[in-house]
């Protein structure tokens, strides 16, 4: 249990400067997800907290002690920072069994014997693989040798636990099931978590904060509900969600303290009160309206407040459906719970409630008012 | 944003973490003492050689008047521009290039030609073909050198071989000298292009080929556009290596080429760095240097990176086999033909000779004895004053000198290998990875006699006020030689060992707490063992077979078994030579069979 603190960390590779002054606090008990496309730097922000590299700006604290402090090259050693990783190629060692590489860090800090084998029993009971115990990994399948990676990082008691994409090599099905398995142990341990991934739904689904990170410099830290509904700018708003968010291009002017927008969905009047505090540009300036496709609701009837639209296209896939549709010249996606299904070039309905509407600054691509 | 590792101002915490940083972790130290020791074997040596051809030398002053260790010009102008500037030099460097230019245009085509058979074409009993021609590679070439002379040798040097025996008239300059030497060179290195071609020609889809077929292109025509281009810089590179090899190869050329005055650019630096002056020996080798590095230079700029494609992709995936037709008859005898007279019947007339009274005087009951092998001084015949091998004391002393120098010298090379090949492989990329790659490189580009020469002018008196002592004539400067030697070859089998150790198997175990040390010795260790031990056969293989490097040092004392059968080969005692290198060739096979036991493979070794 730790509070991990980064401030300013800068990361060179020789002339490639792959971490801008990285800032980022980490509460007791947290369940960090560092999410982005591949080459953002977020496995590298890991392995600076691990210590297996080395920023060249910068300082990190555990619990309030220095652990880097590049202003006197101050680097503690990963053993010495009271945690533990998992790899995404897990980094069994193949010449020991599932019992050595699990007592193998237990025995280096030379804990008594019993010891070593009541956390060993502890760890392997909660992974639930007690019956693998003599096996070598090469005598596992990738999710048995998955559990074992975990079972060796928690057996250590750290008080903070890395997750360098682990489920990225195993299939569908697994995935789901070690993503629960995961929450558990976070609940079980009450550890702090660091987790890597690139995958939205492994962030949305387990983190209780995620860092949004983009070519090595930080764009968002929330919790997984307001990253969703309010992704702080254009290209946050389209790495999350799936389906992804409709984005229209519509112009916008403050008028007596609301916010007026016209676009293809019809004209919208939006209270002060819901803005951002990014700077409003005067008069007219062009914007970009964020709907997520579930909020675009369907009636064959016109109602109150509704737009006519064209049924562009209609994908059935299972428990959903998605219409795209067409207003104008602008195309847009609907997702639909259960079996619809309207003809090509049916007209529809389509309401979109005001409040859960995103509008960005088409210019400074950043979010000028929030969604709730 | 903040600038980039702007100059910081001084700070006193700061530089002492800065050195604790360095000075505890123990790889750092491991990386500096490894490099201040490959520049004390390789990079002053080769300064300290260059030096001498610049130096007076104490045996010369006669010659060149002035002071020991004054600057002189004298050697390189004897060597280049001098009366006998055309024997000593201009003539063995053409024989040199002659022959080595000959070897590459018979043994490369014959061994890519091999290999496409083997490999590609549905000739029947590949595997066993496979095997079978690469026996060659494993026999050392002055060996070779010796079953020529069993079969040709004729009046000139004394003795009878086999066809001269049989009445069959053999001319001189079939029996020794330019064709001798390539024909045998070639017979030996045609097995290095075999492997290479081979091992580019497996990792070739056929679908590549196959695409080819649908396109519309007739056999000759894939072969022509699709497969010859694709493994061109495996030839390429075979054809670099054979270059080299050839014009740098003593054993072959002093066994063949001395008895009829040929002299190559290695036998002729040899009688002048024994004879002296030494230093113009030493100029000799650097010029074989000279030669190496650009031959393969050359190559690198020709090939290129963009070119290597042969060698990436080792998806192999299917492999169809080419319908040979017709023409499978005539190949099959060709390659039975050619086993036949390139191993089986010289290896033959070898082991007979070892038996004959009289060589060249057939096999009958009369003409066989096992004196060789077991004789006492009392039997001792016309021509030899010697025992049988087994009875003489020098034999007993190099079996014990070569198992001595093999086993000392694979063991160190093989550790150091490894070594090396971790820093290679966890620095890479940083410049201390960099540096230890180039600098192992660099006796990768010396023949045999030219690395030893070099060690030779580096060891022959004591250096830096007696820290570095004497060496000549001594044993420790012969394991030292064919330690440093095989240094490249050790390192990049210890590269490939530790590539297959993943870097996160090493981190993981030190997030868990472990030591450098602990870290390499319960995970590193373990991992690399297998690699390890087929590395040190390798290795040991190598040395036992090794004569060109270590020639030039051996004396009655320190003499293996391969620079013994020269001398008696040298000296005429033909059976007692033949004999000896039977029981090399015997030791190398068993040290083979036992190396493929861990998985070594031959087609790794040089």
């Amino acid at each position: 249990m730790s509070k991990i603190e980064l401030k300013h960390i800068d990361k060179f590779y020789g002339d490639n400067h792959v971490l801008r002054d990285i800032n980022l606090t980490i509460e007791d008990g947290d369940f960090m997800t560092l999410l982005g496309p591949s080459g953002c730097g977020k496995t590298t922000t890991l392995r600076v907290v691990s210590g297996l590299e080395k920023p060249q700006n910068g300082i990190m604290t555990i619990d309030g002690v220095e652990m880097i402090n590049a202003e006197t090259a101050y680097y503690a050693e990963p053993s010495k920072r009271g945690l533990n990783l998992v790899f995404q190629s897990y980094a069994l060692w193949p010449h020991m069994t599932v019992r050595e590489n699990i007592s193998f860090g237990l025995k280096i800090q030379k804990l008594p014997k019993e010891e070593i084998e009541k956390r060993l029993q502890e760890s392997l009971r909660m992974m639930r693989i007690q019956e693998y115990i003599d096996r070598y990994p090469n005598e596992l399948s990738g999710g048995q040798q998955q559990r074992v990676a975990i079972a060796r990082a928690v057996a250590s008691n750290p008080k903070l636990l890395l997750l360098d994409e682990p489920l990225s090599n195993l299939d569908a099905r697994l995935r789901i099931d070690m993503r629960s398995e995961l929450q558990r142990i976070h609940h079980e341990l009450g550890t702090t978590v660091i987790y890597v991934t690139h995958d939205q739904t492994e962030a949305l689904t387990m983190s209780t904060k995620i860092a949004l990170f983009k070519a090595g410099e930080l764009s968002q830290v929330a919790t997984p509900l307001e990253l969703y509904m309010n992704p702080i700018d254009l290209q946050a708003a389209d790495f999350i969600g799936n389906p992804r968010i409709n984005l229209l291009e519509g112009t916008a002017e403050m008028k007596g303290g609301d916010l007026h927008v016209t676009s293809e969905l019809g004209d919208y009047v939006f209270p002060g009160s819901d803005m951002t505090d990014e700077p409003i540009p005067e008069g007219v300036f062009p914007c970009v309206l964020g709907v997520r496709p579930e909020q675009v609701q369907i009636t064959t009837q016109s109602v109150e407040d509704s737009l006519a639209v064209k049924v562009y296209a209609n994908q059935f896939a299972g428990s959903e459906t998605l219409v795209s549709l067409r207003a104008g010249e602008s195309d847009f996606l609907s997702k639909q719970i259960g079996l619809t299904s309207y003809d090509m070039d049916q007209t529809v309905y389509i309401h979109i409630p005001h409040e859960k509407i995103n509008i960005y600054n088409a210019e400074s691509t950043r979010l000028i008012k929030r969604a709730y | 944003m903040k600038e980039k590792r702007g100059r910081r101002p001084f700070n006193k915490t700061r530089l002492k973490n800065q050195v604790l940083n360095v000075v505890k972790n123990p790889f750092n130290i491991i990386v500096a003492i490894t490099l201040v020791v490959l520049f004390c074997l390789i990079v002053i040596p080769l300064l300290q050689m260059i030096a001498s051809t610049f130096t007076a030398a104490r045996d010369d002053i006669k010659r060149i008047g002035g002071q020991v260790g004054d600057f002189t010009l004298y050697y390189w102008k004897y060597l280049l521009v001098g009366k006998l500037s055309g024997a000593t030099l201009w003539g063995p460097l053409k024989n040199s290039l002659v022959c080595g230019f000959f070897t590459v245009l018979v043994s490369v085509p014959l061994g890519s030609i091999l290999a496409w058979l083997v490999v590609r074409s549905d000739l029947p009993g590949k595997k066993l073909i496979g095997m079978l021609v690469v026996i060659p590679y494993m026999i050392p070439s002055w060996c070779k050198a010796l079953c020529w002379l069993a079969v040709f040798r004729n009046k000139t040097s004394g003795s009878l071989g086999f066809l001269a025996g049989m009445g069959i008239p053999i001319p001189d300059w079939l029996a020794y000298g330019p064709v001798a030497i390539v024909l045998c060179m070639s017979l030996h290195y045609y097995a290095f292009s075999y492997i290479h071609v081979s091992s580019a020609l497996r990792s070739i889809n056929s679908e590549l080929e196959e695409m080819g077929d649908i396109c519309g292109a007739n056999q000759l025509q894939i072969l022509k556009s699709i497969t010859l281009p694709l493994v061109m810089p495996s030839i390429l590179s075979a054809v670099v290596m054979t270059l080299s090899k050839s014009i740098g190869t003593y054993g072959v050329a002093a066994n063949l080429g001395s008895r009829i005055g040929y002299f190559t650019l290695a036998t002729k630096m040899k009688t002048f760095i024994n004879g002296g002056p030494q230093a113009v020996g030493f100029a000799m080798s650097l010029v074989l240097i000279a030669l190496a590095a650009l031959i393969i230079f050359a190559n690198q700029r020709i090939v290129g990176v963009r070119k290597s494609y042969a060698t990436i992709g080792g998806k192999g995936g299917r492999s169809t086999e080419m319908h040979l037709g017709k023409a499978k008859g005539p190949l099959m005898a060709f390659i039975v033909v050619f086993l036949f007279f390139a191993m089986v019947a010289p290896m033959f007339v070898l082991i007979m000779e070892t038996f004959q009274v009289t060589t060249g005087n057939g096999y009958g009951l009369s003409n066989l004895t096992l004196y060789n092998w077991i004789g006492t001084l009392d039997e001792a015949q016309v021509y030899t004053s010697m025992e049988g091998i087994f009875r003489n004391k020098e034999f007993g002393n190099a079996v014990f000198n070569t198992i001595r120098l093999t086993a000392i010298g694979s063991i160190i090379t093989a550790i150091c290998g490894q070594f090396l090949g971790y820093i290679a492989t966890r620095g890479r990329g940083k410049w201390y990875g960099n540096l230890t790659e180039q600098l192992v490189f660099i006796p990768y580009l010396m023949s045999g006699v030219a690395f030893s020469s070099m060690y030779v002018a580096m060891f022959n008196r004591p250096r830096l006020g007696g820290l570095i002592p004497a060496l000549y004539g001594t044993f420790t400067l012969i394991v030292l030689t064919s330690v440093v030697k095989h240094f490249p070859f050790a390192s990049r089998s210890g590269q490939a060992n530790m590539m297959q150790i993943a870097v996160e198997l090493e981190e993981a175990a030190e997030i868990n707490g472990a030591s450098f040390f602990q870290k390499l010795r319960k995970i590193v260790l373990p991992l690399a063992k297998n690699g390890f031990i087929s590395g040190f056969m390798l290795t040991f293989i190598s040395i036992a077979k090794e004569l060109d490097l270590i020639i030039i040092m051996m004396d009655k004392h320190t003499q293996t078994m391969s620079y013994l059968a020269f001398t008696y080969s040298q000296e005429g005692y033909n059976q007692m030579a033949d004999a000896i290198s039977v029981c090399v060739l015997l030791f190398i096979l068993v040290c083979y069979i036992i190396a493929n036991r861990f998985g070594a493979d031959i087609g790794k070794a040089w």
